[in-house]
């Protein structure tokens, strides 16, 4: 049953919001055991939320599009009250002392937070595996990882432990998990959801999204979470309000580009035959697919990987113990106080990324590093406005390869890199993007379907994913 | 300043806090003095998943305050990020500008000299540090994302002297269009010297050192004073200046090396992700430039050259905005506006209105005697009405109950006496009553006149004219000789 028709039973008074829930604890608990999906669970105060929505249903007010329906969100989004820990030692006990945006949008249409999920360390991985709290597994296969960083977010909706999450999206970080988990995840474009309580990894490529089991409740939650904020002045207005409708049109007609350079080496085989064979059915469905180029491609894994540590060093400066947060038990100065916190706070990748900002942003390599790369991202967005010039929308696989073991990669960053690949484009340019299930490689691993629309254009992204959704059901 | 064949150049960074409701960045009270951390958000205090909103009031106040000094408006500046760890800074990095101020190439006249400003920046102030006991130091977030404007000057500063009437020009520009208090000792202004020496005629700067911890004019006067001596010193001992911080002790009087260039911070500064390029749009720099006063160096060209008024005058009536409006306003109101007059009135508000506020160690209030009331008095006094005495005598009434002149001279009936035929028949009376004066005068002895008119003021409560009875008398006995 998907959000809407669950919502409506909830507003007719067939199931209460509470019943609704008991229905999902179970599942919840048993997959928290096995998929390690949450960081923080919220049981006690969702039991009373879903409460507090019946007594106000009883009262006469059932309003809220997300009316009872149980969801879940990144441990990264402040919840007031609630830990918000960012996978990180260094904010392992850290309550969250305000609610973002996003979160108080959902509780406002009725949402029911169950839990903080899982994910890596400040969101600084894609695999799911430098998360302090152990990594998140793959209810596909729990010898696997659920794709990251929004690990616990992709998995939990994957496990049917929730109707939908929230994750944050740097460079791939819902459609990636999304792929490897066999759900629906969405980028929108840079700005349509506030980042305002967002613990900021890289500020000019996070964006919040929506994961869902289906397209239409990604759009849901969406239009739910969507919406210029005062708070966010990065933030853009969407300018319209109901996205569920482009997933219900029909008869519009796209173009779809392939991009060869996403098509190439690297690309696993299975993955390959099955973008093609989408593309194939989306023929023979009336839309004309055309083979396409981003000349451009090969920079953006380079670029992205000045851009985000260079934002981020800046970002994570404030984890220094001196305020709140990790603070080493005993240091001689302020300098061991804060070298220390970090060292002991920080895990491996957060650390190296912190050095490669560090690096990029110091004076004399400020140019050829930072300043280079935002050319760069120049450059692409030149590059995708020409491409969609010729075309409405462009298909590709969301990664090379499904979900890998765990441990697998754990010790060739470069390697853990490349499974961002097809994603990072996306929030170099800051580009809505969306990842679709299209069945399972002969492992009986999901294969993920990446769409990505032009600037601004999430509802006709949306369109399309629907489309690409209905061949494979 | 040069001695010893050097020439001083010094440039000067000033930082001042902008007069808004709110701090920079957050929607937090801008206010100074109250409880530590009483003003602070998760914004303000750097928690984690916050981001800045730059108030549109500092914008403005900042955007005001490069026009008043002369500086082209950027329609697109851009804040970036200033790193650097410190516990008063709670993201460990300052939103500043860098590449793009708001405001660049501006400057001040000092009379005929004028001194280039390179540039204005806005920028976030940090907390407060706070050492309390031997081994705990202390944090107040009050201040952190106050709004601040950073000043630079070109290096074209030649003495300390100079430096400090720089900084007084600048104080008075930027108080004039309300944009900050500038007041040294409190903190909202606060000023960092670079200063160097070069071989006079030299057109190559030599090696600088940056003077910080000054709190007052007087203050980056001494230490630029002692801090040229000590280079002085240095090079004319064949020895190099090392380019550092230098910390100012008031207390010694002297510099100590706080950090040298090696130990220099690298910000790495880089564009603020969190915030779009700042565009200010033509229309509303032209409102914002029709908002500014007309400013102090103007009115006190006004002063002299059209009013008549000392240069003395001028520059005590534009000390503040407040002394000079009212100058103007009670002018304005001067029935008889001969260049006496306006002399007059200068003096009747400088000397005698100033002096009692000082006196009172108040600062300039122009509700103890309004302007209406400044310029009818001092019409009383030009047109003869009353005598200056008088006039002092009425201002303390006025000063005391902020009554009109009018209302005392009605009420004491202190009217001047200029009536001839009164005065003339209180001289007689006078004359008669006092043969042995009178004789004495007659001898030739002219300084007993004075104690003829005394008794006649004495006789009139002081209301004769002065200047009629003297000649009254005078008429009048030279008639019996
Ligand atoms: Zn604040």
């Amino acid at each position: 049953m998907n959000i809407k028709d669950t919502v409506s039973k909830i507003k007719s008074g067939k199931q209460s919001c509470r019943e609704l829930l008991d229905e999902y604890i179970p599942v919840i608990l048993d997959g928290q055991e096995k998929l390690n999906t949450y960081i923080t669970l919220l049981l006690d105060s969702a039991k009373e939320r879903a409460e507090s929505l019946d007594a106000r249903i009883a009262a006469g007010d059932s309003s809220g599009d997300l009316l009872g329906i149980p969801v879940a969100i990144k441990d990264n989004m402040m919840l007031s009250g609630t830990r918000t820990t960012c996978g990180s030692k260094i904010l392992e006990n850290y309550i969250s002392p305000y609610t973002a945006t996003a979160v108080g949008k959902l509780i406002d249409a009725g949402a029911v937070i169950v839990g903080k999920t899982n994910m890596d360390e400040f969101a600084m991985g894609s695999s799911g595996e430098t998360s302090f709290f152990g990594p998140a597994r793959n209810p596909n296969d729990p010898d696997r990882i659920p794709g990251g960083s929004s690990s616990g977010s992709a998995a939990c909706v994957a496990d049917s432990q929730v109707m939908g999450s929230l994750g944050s999206d740097t460079g791939g970080s819902i459609r990636q998990p999304a792929a490897m988990c066999g759900v629906v995840g969405m980028k929108p474009t840079y700005g349509y959801v506030s980042r305002y309580g967002l613990v900021a990894f890289a500020s000019s490529l996070d964006q919040i999204g929506p994961f869902a089991s289906n397209v239409e409740d990604a759009a849901r939650i969406f239009t739910v979470i969507a919406g210029f904020d005062e708070k966010d002045s990065t933030s853009i207005a969407p300018g319209e309000s109901d996205f569920v409708r482009w997933v219900h049109e029909k008869g519009m007609k796209l173009k779809i580009g392939i991009p060869r350079e996403y098509m190439g080496g690297g690309l696993s085989g299975e993955i390959h035959n099955r973008i093609a064979d989408t593309a194939r059915r989306l023929e023979r469905s009336g839309f004309e697919i055309k083979d396409i180029s981003l000349p451009l491609t090969k920079y953006a894994v380079a670029a992205y990987y000045i851009v985000a540590p260079a934002e981020a060093s800046a970002n994570l400066a404030r984890y220094d113990g001196v305020k709140y947060g990790y603070r080493t038990p005993s240091p001689d100065d302020l300098l061991e106080e804060y070298k220390v916190s970090r060292q002991e706070g920080f895990g491996d990748e957060v650390k190296r990324r912190i050095m490669i900002g560090t690096y990029a942003l110091s004076s004399g390599y400020y140019d050829a590093y930072y300043l280079k790369a935002q050319r760069v991202r120049r450059l692409m967005e030149r590059d995708f406005q020409e491409a969609f010039g010729d075309v409405d929308i462009i298909l590709s696989p969301t990664s090379p390869t499904t979900a890998f073991k765990l441990g697998e990669k754990t010790q060739d960053p470069l390697q853990m890199y490349l499974s961002d690949i097809y994603t990072i484009s996306c929030n170099l340019v800051g580009l809505p993007g969306i990842n679709v299930p299209v069945g399972k490689d002969s492992a009986g691993l999901p294969i993920g379907a990446q769409l990505i629309a032009p600037w601004r254009c999430d509802g006709k992204l949306l369109y399309a994913a629907r489309q690409v959704e209905k061949i494979y059901e | 300043m040069n001695s010893g064949g050097y020439e001083t150049v010094i440039g000067l960074e000033v930082h001042v806090h902008l007069k808004t409701q709110t701090k920079m960045f957050c929607r937090c009270r801008n206010l100074f003095g109250a409880q530590p951390n009483t003003h602070v958000c998760p914004v303000c205090t750097g928690q984690p998943g916050v981001l800045p909103v730059a108030n549109g009031k500092a914008i403005e106040q900042a955007a005001r305050a490069g026009l008043a000094l002369g500086c082209r408006i950027n329609s697109e500046s851009v804040f970036a990020r200033k790193q650097y760890f410190y516990p008063d800074l709670p993201k460990n990095y300052q939103i500043s500008q860098y590449e793009r101020p708001i405001a660049e190439k501006g400057h001040i006249m000092l009379g005929d000299r004028k001194i280039n400003i390179t540039r204005a920046h806005l920028e976030e102030d940090a907390g407060k540090l706070i050492h309390a006991e031997s081994d705990v130091s202390l944090v107040d977030y009050n201040r952190t994302g106050t709004p601040l404007l950073e000043i630079v000057s070109e290096p074209e500063i030649d003495s300390p002297q100079e430096a400090a009437e720089y900084l007084k020009e600048l104080r008075q520009v930027l108080r004039y269009c309300g944009i900050s208090d500038c007041d040294m000792e409190k903190g909202s202004m606060r000023c960092d010297a670079n200063v160097s020496l070069r071989k006079k005629g030299s057109k190559e700067l030599g090696v600088k050192t940056e003077l910080k911890n000054m709190n007052s004019f007087k203050a980056v006067e001494k230490a630029l004073e002692y801090e040229i001596k000590r280079q002085e010193k240095v090079l004319g001992e064949g020895g190099r200046i090392t380019q550092e911080t230098r910390l100012w002790n008031e207390d010694k009087g002297t510099t100590r090396s706080m950090r040298s260039k090696e130990e220099a911070h690298d910000y790495r500064y880089f564009p603020e992700p969190d915030l779009p390029r700042l565009v200010i749009e033509a229309e509303k720099i032209k409102s914002i430039r029709d908002s500014i006063p007309e400013l102090p160096a103007a009115r006190r060209r006004r002063y002299i050259v059209q009013t008549g008024l000392s240069e003395y005058d001028a520059g005590v009536l534009t000390q503040e905005k407040e002394i000079s409006d009212y100058f103007d306003a009670a002018c304005g109101m001067l029935g008889d506006k001969s260049s006496e007059n306006i002399k007059k009135l200068a003096n009747w508000i400088t000397v005698e209105l100033l002096g009692k506020l000082n006196a009172e160690g108040s600062g300039f209030r122009e509700d103890v005697i309004s302007p209406p009331h400044m310029a009818e008095l001092v019409g009383y006094i030009g047109a003869g009405t009353i005598s200056g005495k008088m006039g002092k005598d009425i201002f303390e009434i006025m000063y005391n109950k902020g009554v009109s002149p009018g209302e005392v001279i009605r009420e004491k009936g202190l009217k001047q006496i200029t009536d001839g035929d009164q005065i003339s028949a209180v001289c007689r009376e006078v004359i008669e009553s006092s043969p042995d004066i009178v004789d004495k005068y007659m001898q030739g002895k002219d300084g007993v006149l004075g104690v003829l008119v005394g008794n006649v003021m004495k006789k009139t409560r002081g209301q004769a004219n002065p200047a009629m009875v003297n000649a009254k008398l005078r008429e009048l006995m030279g008639r019996r000789q």
